[in-house]
């Protein structure tokens, strides 16, 4: 018997603008069992953050329910900490008050906050820079603070969209690896999107590949191979290069879509 | 080395403009109520910094008595009337500013009303305020206070209108109410802007609070220089400008370094 801890069923999203509707999600079907580590995986505009964002509680499905330990998602909440790609870190405050912020608003004691707090610090290689701001930290850093203050609240579930997007290839190999090792500790049920296949084959269970407008699910697919991934190895190369077909295929419908749209401006 | 030397060059023009004032002062260029000789008007400034009655630690502290001459007190004057001017101007302007980012239904409710108002001239309250309030602290109050809302109230709106989404997103991921938004994401988001309108807003209630002594008040640097005016005693006229000067610079100095401390977080203030 699987553990359902996330169902995703029938969602559809649909936002009305001027230039026509726009159907970021269509009928996405999806379950994901507890502890696992999804990856989304597709084009620009293919709905990935949309649909991420509907598990989150910042945006209603127009159809379809999304549910979390069998609860209709109809708002945010810290059971589903996010990760975003711009670390959303609050400037005005230093890295320790930011992973304690969660904490604040839960209430916790002062000392118990702080034990969290030390013990994120150490986890994710901080100890030096706790009264440091986010200006003064580079962005792998600062990206290691943003997923701190999630983990402070201890969620059961982490959604991660593009977290490591804006970083340069050694930093992200370094961040993908903590996650993992995060991952194996805690056995959280994450959902990661990428745009990058290789970070997914890397990191993920189980890969969705989804298609361009409308956003639907192409392929779901398992990752049978044992970790640590090497990047290098056949087994790990043929299932890139039959990923790179499926998401190249949605890639130039995405990029065709774009130079008609502009076209049209 | 570098640090004195370039002080140094910048006091050249100064130091040069002084002595060729001074020269053409003694060659009888102008008359002195036209144009007084630099040094008379330092004498008038040292004369005017002095204490009145000799020192006597029975009657005051020495720090009180310090302080007790014509200038000093003027100065004191006109600059608790800038601070509590500038406290009810922006204690007004803040919370209705807060209110109008916050909520787009009051903006547009009071967007209108603030946009007619705002262009109006502080100064150009003058005669009003003289009918509403008569004469004395009350007017002076009333047009600094007013000098001093507008600049925070519309930068409070701006700070607040831009404050990024991805904060607020991030706060209520972690489970912050409206309130805690409010006051631990949106206030501090914005507190850049806020200060910056706080720091425009001090620097018109200076300049409101000097043209409101000319008209309204019995003391202050600024119903100083209009008082040496009757007398044409043109020395005192520049000395209380100067003193009014080294006021102005002395508040603008300090709200910047509050500035600085506040936002030390904050991109673009070197650490
Ligand atoms: N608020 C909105 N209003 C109108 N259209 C939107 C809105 N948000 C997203 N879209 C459209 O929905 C589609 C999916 O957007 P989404 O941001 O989910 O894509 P994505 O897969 O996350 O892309 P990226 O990799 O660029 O982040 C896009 O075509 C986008 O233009
Ligand atoms: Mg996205």
């Amino acid at each position: 018997m699987v553990d359902t801890h996330i169902s995703i069923s029938h969602v559809g999203m649909v936002f009305r603008s001027s230039g026509g509707d726009v159907v970021a999600l269509d009928d996405i079907q999806c379950d994901v069992p507890r502890g696992e580590f999804v990856c989304l995986l597709g084009p620009s505009g293919c709905g990935k953050s949309t649909l991420l964002n509907a598990i989150a509680g910042f945006a209603r499905p127009t159809s379809g329910t999304i549910t979390v330990d069998g609860r209709l998602i109809s708002a945010p909440g810290p059971d589903r900490g996010m990760v975003f790609q711009e670390y959303a870190l609050f400037p005005w405050m230093n890295v320790e008050r930011n992973i304690a912020f969660g904490l604040d608003i839960k209430g916790i004691a002062a000392d118990q906050k702080q034990a969290v707090v030390d013990r994120l610090l150490d986890k994710l290689g901080l100890s030096d820079f706790r009264d440091r701001f986010p200006r003064d930290l580079s962005g792998g850093m600062r990206q290691r603070v943003a997923i701190a203050r999630v983990l402070a609240l201890d969620p059961p579930l982490m959604l991660m969209d593009e977290p490591f997007g804006a970083l340069d290839a050694l930093t992200r190999r370094s961040l993908q690896t903590e996650l993992l090792r995060i991952w194996t500790e805690d056995r959280k049920t994450i959902v990661f999107v990428t745009h990058s296949i290789e970070e997914a084959i890397y990191l993920a269970d189980r890969i969705v590949v989804m298609t361009y407008r409308p956003g639907t699910i192409k392929r779901d697919l398992v990752v049978d191979l044992p970790r640590p991934r090497d990047p290098a190895s056949p087994a790990f190369n043929d299932l890139k290069r039959d990923l790179a077909e499926l998401v190249m295929a949605e890639q130039e419908r995405s990029s065709d879509a774009e130079r008609r749209a502009a076209a049209v401006d | 080395m570098t640090r004195l030397s370039s002080v140094l060059r910048g006091a050249i023009m100064p130091v040069l403009v002084v002595i060729i004032w001074e020269i053409l002062s003694r060659a009888g260029v102008f008359s002195a109520a036209f144009l007084p000789s630099p040094l008379a008007v330092a004498a008038r400034w040292v004369q005017a910094m002095q204490p009145l009655q000799p020192f006597n630690p029975s009657e005051s502290s020495y720090l009180v008595w310090l302080v007790s001459g014509e200038f000093p007190h003027d100065a004191a004057a006109s600059l608790s009337r800038v601070l509590s001017g500038f406290a009810i101007g922006a204690g007004l302007a803040l919370p209705l500013g807060l209110l109008m980012g916050t909520s787009q239904r009051i903006y547009t409710l009071m967007n209108p009303l603030v946009q007619i108002l705002r262009p109006i001239p502080p100064i150009a309250y003058i005669p009003l305020a003289i009918v509403w309030f008569g004469l004395g602290n009350a007017p002076a109050l009333f047009l600094i206070a007013l000098g001093s809302f507008f600049p925070v109230l519309v930068n409070t709106i701006a700070g607040v209108r831009q404050v990024d989404s991805i904060y607020l997103r991030a706060a209520r991921n972690l489970g912050a109410s409206s309130m805690t938004i409010f006051r631990r994401v949106i206030l501090p988001a914005s507190s850049p802007f806020i200060l910056a309108g706080a720091r425009i807003g001090i620097g018109t209630a200076f300049i409101v609070v000097i043209v409101a002594e000319m008209i309204a008040v019995s003391d202050g640097l600024g119903y100083r220089i209009l008082e040496a005016r009757e007398y044409l005693w043109s020395d005192k006229i520049i000395a209380g400008m100067l003193t009014i000067g080294a006021l102005g610079l002395l508040i603008d100095t300090f709200a910047s370094r509050l500035n600085d401390y506040l936002l030390r977080w904050h991109r673009g203030i070197g650490t």
